[in-house]
């Protein structure tokens, strides 16, 4: 301490870990919240593989390149892998999880507007990594 | 210093030499070949990404394979050579020994560097710095990814042995009229950064056999089909490389609290504090790794404990920046080439600090991570901190190396186009991460604003291209035919600058 004191150093100290607290706090409250997946979400398998996103529905039917959902419903996605590590990505509804090989990773999500969006790979996965895209359907509610 | 090209030597007795200074030397000139072959890939990724379809590279494995030699280049044959140039010219000084402690270990961890860098780019593998199994055991094509696992292998005991020197040159051969409280910053530096690689790397070296012998088929640590677990790689890499992220860092900053008090005619605010934060950091560097796996499928609590580690790392951070404003608070700064280099890079260290404080928030990095924002995040990190605090030094132990002083207009043209260029390259990465475009991407579907946003950076990265040509030029013809320098005080400091004790090199 060049022979002077050093409050202004500790004040400046405090209110960075005063701002960190904080953040921190905010971002545990709010994962805490978005992680707690509705009791009544559908299930859909999701299956990534080089390069393209497959999706297999609670009734059994499958589709690939393509998810077609409700508007006002919940959904649970179960990623998983048949080769590499993908990472299951629809950036409009903040949906992000890593298909690893051997894991069932679990994110949910519940539209809440009819619409289209994208849907593609963001862990890097080999040859046509960027192109493995596909579309999510959000419809009015068939019944 | 010692004066290499005012007094020419043949090459090879520089080459054989096991003299600090020559082995800083080469490690200079190698540093600086890989920085300008690194950077012209980063220039070939950034006219790919100008528009959207093929544009100059042909396919996208070349692309895989160009970002792949990109990143493991700059970090491990540009950065971490270039620190290790700076600390062999100036640690043993700074120290008051004679030279390193050990001279011979010193030139043979040098002297791996070179093979290795030769490995890597021959191979040209494709699969990411980060390597990731199981598609770098299954899918990546050899001899490349096992010609990058030897490459790198090389590298890091080239590191650990160079670390090793370090150590003890500072803690066992420093005078001994020096406590370890008065060397200078710098010297904590390389001190912090040297047991941070001494704890690190073996982790990943570990990690990289068992990456080898899994795609040779004789193991399955990773290979889920054979029982492994990709993640437990994640684990290793993550273990050794976030701390390894502060081995980059560390040495800039001590090369920044060489540079800012200097030119700011002022002591620096303060050096206990300064020591504190390099302390903090390499240990604090260790409790933060698995926020880069947020989104692999980990537990809250796993996830909850990452980020306080993370957030932990800041305040720490902070001090440093803290430390150079109130030194330069009231000084009477002398804005040379150097100071602007430290100064930008410190304001880009500030930047990139406050975008990682964003991903670090668990909510937040799901937005964030593996986008370009990322790629902006930590580019804001090797280039706008790292490279800055390197180059500023380089400019200023240019006149101490050469014996001639290098182009002042030159060298500020070259960091205002700098400036500028990493700003318009980065700072738009970040906003193009957050509209959603992923890393790593040889080509991109025709959204509007992904567009936008990557035509700015490959304009940036242009003038950044174009700046770096002037450097080169500069570095060159100042070199040789640059104005004699004097020594004492190139900058026009006033007063002798401190070091009691000059290099003396036996072949002079």
């Amino acid at each position: 301490m060049s022979g002077h004191s050093n409050w202004p150093e500790w004040i400046y100290v405090g209110v960075v870990i005063a701002l960190m607290v904080w953040v921190g706090a905010e971002a545990w409250e709010t994962e805490r919240l978005i992680e707690h997946v509705p009791e009544d979400a559908k299930t859909i398998i999701v299956t990534g593989q080089q390069w393209f996103w497959t999706f297999e529905h609670e009734d059994g039917t499958k589709e690939i390149g393509e998810l077609h959902v409700e508007v006002g419903k919940a959904y649970k996605f179960e990623v998983i892998s048949k080769d590499v590590n993908h990472s299951f990505n629809i950036h409009d509804y903040v949906v992000l999880m890593d298909a690893i090989p051997g894991r069932v990773n679990t994110v949910w999500f519940a539209p809440d507007k009819v619409g289209e969006h994208d849907i593609q790979c963001r862990e890097y996965c080999g040859l046509i990594h960027y192109n493995m895209r596909g579309t999510l359907y959000v419809t009015e509610p068939l019944s | 210093m010692t004066l290499e090209l005012a007094k020419p030597r043949p090459i090879w007795q520089i080459m054989f030499s096991t003299h600090h200074t020559d082995v800083g030397l080469l490690y200079l000139i190698t540093s600086l070949t890989f920085l300008f072959l690194g950077g012209s890939l980063a220039l070939g990724i950034r006219a790919e990404l100008f528009y959207p379809g093929s544009q100059i590279i042909a396919d996208s494995m070349t692309f895989n394979r160009i970002f792949t030699v990109h990143g493991t280049t700059l970090i491990f044959l540009f950065i971490i050579p270039f620190a290790s140039a700076v600390g062999n010219y100036y640690v043993p000084i700074m120290v008051r020994y004679k030279d390193m402690a050990y001279p011979k270990l010193n030139a043979i961890a040098f002297w791996m560097i070179p093979p290795a860098g030769v490995l890597i780019w021959l191979g040209f593998a494709d699969f990411t710095w980060y390597a990731t199994p199981p598609y770098s055991i299954i899918s990546a094509p050899g001899p490349a990814a096992d010609m990058w696992i030897f490459g790198l292998k090389i590298l890091g005991i080239s590191s650990v042995l160079g670390a090793l020197n370090f150590v003890v040159t500072i803690l066992k051969c420093k005078h001994p009229d020096m406590s370890i409280g008065q060397i200078p910053l710098m010297a904590w530096a390389f001190l912090s950064s040297s047991l941070i690689i001494i704890v690190a790397i073996p982790t990943f070296a570990a990690a990289l056999l068992m990456l080898l012998t899994d795609r040779l088929g004789v193991s399955g640590f990773f290979n889920p089909a054979m029982g492994g677990d990709p993640i437990a790689y994640a684990h290793l890499f993550w273990f050794t490389f976030h701390p390894e992220v502060y081995v980059l860092v560390i040495p800039a900053i001590g090369m920044m609290y060489e540079i800012i008090p200097r030119f700011s005619r002022k002591p620096i605010y303060s050096y206990n504090s300064g020591v504190f934060a390099f302390v903090m950091l390499s240990i604090v560097g260790f409790s933060s790794w698995a926020h880069h796996m947020y989104a692999t499928g980990m537990s809250f609590t796993e996830k909850t404990v990452f980020m306080v580690g993370t957030l932990a790392a800041v305040p720490a951070s902070a001090m440093h920046v803290f430390n150079f404003v109130a030194t330069m608070w009231n000084g009477r700064i002398r804005f040379a080439t150097p100071m602007m280099w430290a100064v930008g890079g410190i304001a880009l260290f500030f930047s990139a600090g406050a975008g990682g404080v964003v991903n670090s928030a668990m909510p937040l990095d799901f937005t964030t991570h593996d986008t370009y924002w990322v790629v902006g995040h930590f580019h804001l990190f090797v280039m706008g901190t790292i490279a800055f605090g390197s180059i500023g030094y380089l400019y200023y132990m240019f006149p101490y190396v050469t014996g001639r002083m290098y182009n002042e207009t030159l060298g500020k043209i070259h960091f205002v186009m700098s400036f500028i260029g990493t700003v318009l390259v980065f700072f738009t990465q970040h906003i193009l991460g957050l509209y959603g475009m992923p890393r790593r991407i040889y080509d991109y579907p025709p959204i509007p604003e992904w567009i936008a946003m990557n035509q700015i950076a490959s304009v940036g990265a242009m003038i950044i291209g174009i700046s770096m040509v002037i450097f080169l030029a500069n570095m060159i013809h100042s070199s040789g035919k640059g104005k004699p320098a004097d020594t004492d005080d190139p900058f026009g400091l006033g007063g002798k600058y401190y070091y009691p004790f000059e290099a003396k090199n036996p072949s002079h």
